[in-house]
């Protein structure tokens, strides 16, 4: 059916395609539990994508790249946490700034670093398990960072649901008049939050421009970071379905770049398209049950908390 | 005998209020003590200094002899203070055991709290199961939760903030009943309320506030009711005269109205059949959360039903919105003063425009009238006495009483055929709810129909012609007000619930 | 401890002071941006809003594309500051902006060469018409299927820039070119042109229909219902649906009002300086527009006075990137500080700071 593509082969770019959005997305999702909604994802993934790379550049440590890139994200994030949880800032508007601003720094930033190529990030090929035939290549054989985001989300899971800092930052995200009386200190939990939330969105940044383009390009997340945002919705705020939501959009990435590879007789602009076409349709999908979204979103997304005494 | 609590002459101020004003008092062990005062008195804030919500500005507080000055709930806690709200600190979408959990300082593991949650509550008499939703749990239920949280944690005094106002007179007694019982177990109790006849059954002792300050004790066994309310107000309870009701033509005919229930956790309203005849004041009694907001958006239009369940003078009007009910004369005042019958950040002269629009002809083509518009609101302002700088002061700057004032009379100037009000004076001073009524009472006086929805039972006694209550989305077929006696009325509401229950 | 306490009654003084203490903030921040950067910080601020106006070299080219620069961003912001006012976050604009470009530009492709005074009207009209469409697909969303209207809008100005390389490369490429993904250049043909009224400051017809927009708009929002219901819808839903306000009505209007404009800009840039459709003649108004609007306090009289500014750092910027090899993206950097500045000190309008001394 797609002629020469291999299966096998398309599974595992659609796992390397769908990396970012999952770094991103299981991040925001942890925001948004906490009642905070945070639009700069875009531009948290861009300073991620850029500190990540120059730090690796700099260091020759793909790793330490991406530590950078966590704390390049964090940072940015904390400055639409500051401006939203100290200074009351309307959450939309301040989450555009926040992209808007990150995509002129990381053009700052990237001048340098036009046209380098990063250190080669270290794979994980499980010895045996790795050599098995399409098993193997899919489950086994991979870039570390890889492993990581399904960890992250994993623990993340693990952290909402089974933990008792979990369960503060849900109550939180719930009502934060509540958590407040109750002694909790909603400030501080939201901007933990929103630094976890920065942290993740630049680590699936650095993972485009050091694993999967790789190099350093401006403006490289190209709408990946709205994705992520639409994905949390799609998910209904549960962690192992922004899974199933990331590979399903890495799947419709992958499938429209090779058929464009392919040069179906389709403009190739048409095809760069869906991605985004699929987004809107599924978005309209899961929200189209009012109750059932009102039942899963944080009850306290987006509002704004100012304790009266 | 060595005190519990010793309150030392504590301060607190808020810009323009002087919330706390050098209070002093004791509690002893096992002692229920009760704090008294109108709305606005000082008593939440006394007990959020207690609690470690709020930090006093001078004073001191001693607990078991020892300086005590908690920063935060969490220390108050772990000194044995434990509190129950007014405005439960409970999470919806959460179970009730991560409702307890998140209440206590260490809490035990899932099963072992849940058998504990089960163990406690049994004994008190007040059963629950951990695993329930919160959102799905009656407001009766929903307090057991947080008087459970309370317990787990063997507290040496327990603050109870106005925790009647939302229960049943049947609820009332059984948690009555529990804290005697934690009384005799040497459990501390303040006791919040302006509820007189309930302190005079339930407490030994009574510290009153006025304007923040301490204005007298008393033994409420040794007072009447009449004489603890002359010392919240500090003046003579005026006593409203009767009203001869004659009822006059049907204006409005409820006929099987129904909605199902819109948010995950909201009342839906079964089946609901009730006329209004001009002249009369129907009271609408029942516990919050029973239907009583949904009641209003359906008269209001903020939420169409069928025509023909909802008719005025004959006409089928349940499809029509707001604006074409007003035309006809339907208007309405729902409770929630800042959000939803006004807006904070409006002046009054824009919330004057926000409804009497339609009737007053606030609009020409569209075209915003201003000088008709800044009229009407002056006459709101006038005739019922809204105390506030000007009228293009915003809303939110105005003291609850005013604002209530100004929307209720922007309502009634109007001169509808038939209002709705949901709750006309709760957060309300006594001056002005007094106001309020009288203007309710003069507009049925002059041949309107008034349903007036309320939790509040005395009100309702003092300004109804006819009496029902609404539980559980089911309204009870109105009686004539005069003569009903408040088992009468818990056994109305008891009624409604068996009914509900058994459906 | 530093506290904010609500204040009883909003401060009008706070909220016409508030935009000039963000730029004072800015220009603080953004000149330890341009010294970090290597660049003297005062050179740089003179360069960016002094020179265009009073440069003898630079100044006078500087000019002709100050208004080139200014009227699109109050067109588009003036649209988008009523959705905003009503807490409709149509953050698409820059779609509406090419689709809009698109559909006027297809007219008047499809009647080229055709002369008469009637075409650029009914290309302006249907360039508004392809915003407003376009605008009205979140709008629709929103409305049938409570779908986020800021995810869709932003989702859709992705599918307009595609869109945009399929026409270029495709239906309206320009059959005489020389398989540049470009369209026919509308300045060849007189009754395709935009008038340019005065060329020093570059004002084209479309500054005129700009300011008699905002005057329509200030209208709108202060005399009328329409404008009324917007504002109650913002600040207070439920308080909108108690007076009878119909959300639907007012989720469509105002998307579809910003659309429309941003549309209309579109639609006038490539008729004007744009001169054609090409792939990169949308340079991002339909962003910074966000920027002007909150920047003018979502007023129209404010816009104003906040998209003249933003064109000054436009083409300030350049000069700066002429004259002190000042980096490209530095003047987005600091369009988004300003951002930032503005949205941090709007607390001060409805809150105050103060000392608090901690109880012993």
């Amino acid at each position: 059916m797609f002629g020469d593509l291999s299966l096998v082969s398309l599974i595992v770019s659609l796992m390397i395609a769908s990396t970012p959005i999952l770094f991103a997305a299981t991040g925001e999702l942890v925001v948004e539990k906490a009642g905070v909604l945070n639009l700069g994802v875009e531009g948290m993934m861009l300073i991620g994508a850029i500190s990540g790379f120059a730090v690796a550049v700099s260091t020759g440590n793909p790793i330490v790249g991406f530590l950078g890139a966590a704390a390049g994200g964090a940072i940015a994030a904390l400055i639409f946490g500051v401006l939203t949880q100290y200074l009351l800032s309307n959450q939309v508007a301040t989450g555009l700034a926040l992209t808007l601003f990150g995509t002129g720094v990381s053009a700052l930033m990237g001048q340098p670093y036009n046209g380098l190529k990063p250190p080669p990030s270290p794979r994980l090929d499980i010895p045996v398990l790795s050599d098995l035939p399409v098993v193997g290549p899919i489950l086994f054989s991979h870039d570390i960072m890889l492993y990581v985001s399904l960890l992250l989300v994993a623990a993340v899971w693990y952290f909402l649901y089974r933990t008792r800092g979990g369960l503060i930052l849900r109550a939180v995200g719930e009502d934060h008049n509540a958590a407040h009386s109750l002694g909790y200190n909603v400030i501080l939990i939201r901007l933990g939050a929103i630094a976890f939330g920065g942290a993740c969105a630049g680590v699936g940044g650095a993972y485009l421009s050091l694993i999967r383009v790789p190099q350093w390009t401006q403006d490289m997340t190209a709408g990946v970071g709205w994705i992520a945002l639409a994905i949390v919705v799609f998910a209904s705020w549960k962690p192992y379905r922004v899974i199933l939501g990331a590979y399903l959009f890495g799947g419709v990435t992958v499938l429209q770049l090779n058929l464009q590879a392919l040069g179906v007789n389709i403009s190739a602009a048409y095809l760069s398209m869906t991605p985004f076409i699929v987004t809107i349709v599924v978005l309209v999908i899961m929200s189209a049950n009012r109750r059932k979204t009102s039942l899963n979103a944080p009850a306290m997304l987006g509002r704004i908390f100012h304790a009266s005494h | 005998m060595s005190a519990l609590l010793e309150i030392k002459s504590l301060s607190k101020a808020y810009p323009g209020v002087q919330a706390n004003d050098s209070v002093s008092f004791e509690i002893q062990p096992g002692e229920i003590h009760a704090l008294l005062g109108e709305n606005g008195a000082g008593k939440s804030t006394l007990v959020k200094m207690i609690y470690g919500l709020v930090r006093p500005d001078s004073g001191e507080m001693l607990l078991h002899g020892q300086h005590f000055a908690p920063s935060k709930p969490g220390e108050a806690r772990a000194a044995g203070v434990a509190m129950v709200f007014q405005h439960f600190s409970l999470f919806e979408a959460m179970s009730v055991a991560e409702n307890i959990t998140l209440g206590m300082e260490d809490a035990p593991a899932r099963t072992e709290l849940s058998a504990q949650i089960r163990k406690v509550s049994a004994e008190y008499g007040l059963p629950l199961d951990p695993d329930r939703l919160i959102g799905d749990l009656s407001v009766g239920e929903r307090q057991r939760v947080e008087i459970v949280r309370c317990l787990l944690q063997n507290p040496k005094l327990l603050i109870m903030d106005e925790p009647t106002s939302v229960l049943t007179p049947q609820e009332v007694n059984t948690l009555f009943t529990t804290l005697r019982k934690l009384s005799t177990e040497g459990v501390a109790i303040l006791y919040i309320s302006h509820k007189l006849d309930e302190i005079k059954a339930l407490c030994n002792s009574a510290t009153i506030l006025r304007g923040g300050k301490v204005v007298g004790t008393c033994v409420p066994e040794n007072e009447t009711a009449r004489s603890m309310a002359e010392m919240m107000i500090g003046g003579e309870l005026a006593m409203p005269a009767a009203r001869d009701f004659q009822p006059g033509e049907t204006l409005l005919e409820l006929s099987g109205l129904s909605l199902p229930s819109l948010d995950p956790f909201g009342t839906s309203l079964k089946d609901i059949t009730v006329t209004l005849r001009a002249g009369e004041i129907l009271g609408v009694g029942g516990v919050a959360g029973n239907g009583q907001d949904e009641l209003l958006l359906t008269l209001s239009g903020e939420i169409p039903v069928a025509p023909d369940m909802v008719r005025l003078k004959g006409e089928a009007i349940g499809n029509l919105g707001p604006v074409a009910r007003r035309k006809r004369g339907l208007l309405a005042a729902p409770e929630e003063r800042l959000g939803h019958a006004a807006v904070p950040e409006m002046s009054l002269t824009e919330n004057a425009f926000l409804s009497g629009r339609v009737r007053n002809g606030l609009a020409n083509r569209g075209f915003i009238q201003a000088k008709k518009r800044d009229a009407f609101a002056d006459d709101i302002v006038k005739q019922f006495d809204v105390r506030t700088p000007s009228i293009s002061n915003q809303a939110k700057s105005l003291s609850g009483g005013n604002l209530q004032k100004f929307v209720i009379g922007r309502e009634v100037l109007q001169n509808p055929s038939v209002l709705v009000v949901n709750q006309p004076t709760w957060g309300v001073d006594a001056a002005a709810a007094a106001a309020i009524r009288q203007a309710l009472r003069d507009m049925a006086e002059a041949g309107a129909a008034v349903m007036v929805i309320s939790q509040d039972l005395d009100e309702l006694m003092e300004m109804s012609d006819t009496f029902s209550v609404l539980a559980e989305g089911h309204l009870s077929a109105p009686q004539p007000a005069a003569g009903l006696s408040v088992e009468e009325i818990g056994l109305m509401m008891g009624a409604t619930h068996k009914e509900a229950e058994n459906a | 401890m530093l506290r904010l306490e609500r204040r009883r009654q909003s401060s009008r003084i706070m909220f016409w002071t508030t935009p000039l203490i963000a730029v004072a903030l800015t220009l603080i921040i953004g000149g330890i941006l341009f010294a970090i950067l290597g660049v003297n910080p005062f050179a740089a601020m003179k360069i960016i809003f002094l020179d265009p106006f009073f440069h003898e070299t630079y100044g006078p080219y500087s000019r002709t594309q100050f208004l080139v620069k200014a009227v699109p961003l109050i067109l588009i912001a003036t649209g988008l500051s009523v959705g905003f006012r009503a807490g409709i976050w149509n953050i698409g604009a820059e779609g509406q902006f090419v689709m809009g470009a698109i559909a006027g530009a297809a007219v008047g492709l499809a009647l080229y060469p055709a002369e008469g005074w009637w075409v650029l009207p009914l290309m302006a009209i249907v360039g508004a018409l392809g915003g407003f469409l376009w605008a009205m697909i979140p709008a629709i969303l929103k409305i049938k299927f409570n779908a986020n209207e800021i995810l869709v809008s932003l989702m859709l100005v992705y599918v307009s820039y595609n869109f945009l390389a399929a026409m270029v490369t495709g239906p309206l490429k320009n059959p005489d070119g020389f398989g540049f993904p470009d369209s026919r250049n509308f300045t060849d043909v007189e009754a395709t042109t935009l008038p340019l009224l005065y060329e020093p400051l570059g004002l084209y017809t479309s500054g005129v229909v700009a300011l008699i927009i905002v005057i329509a708009a200030y209208i709108l929002m202060e005399k009328h219902l329409l404008g009324f219901q917007v504002k109650v819808t913002g600040q207070s839903p439920r308080a909108a649906k108690f007076s009878g306000v119909k959300p639907a009505l007012i989720i469509a209007m105002c998307l579809g009002l910003s659309g429309a404009l941003a549309g209309l800009a579109g639609l006038f840039e490539v008729t004007g300086p744009a001169g054609k459709l090409t792939t990169n003649f949308p340079v991002g108004y339909g962003f910074t527009a966000i920027i002007v609007a909150f920047l003018g306090r979502l007023h129209p009289i404010g816009i104003i006075i906040a998209g003249l500014l933003m064109a000054l750092t436009y083409i300030g910027g350049e000069l700066a990137q002429l004259v002190l090899n000042l980096p490209a993206p530095a003047i987005q950097v600091f369009q988004g500080i300003m951002l930032f500045s503005i949205l941090a000190v709007e607390v001060f309008i409805n809150y105050r700071l103060v000392w608090k001394k901690e109880a012993v």
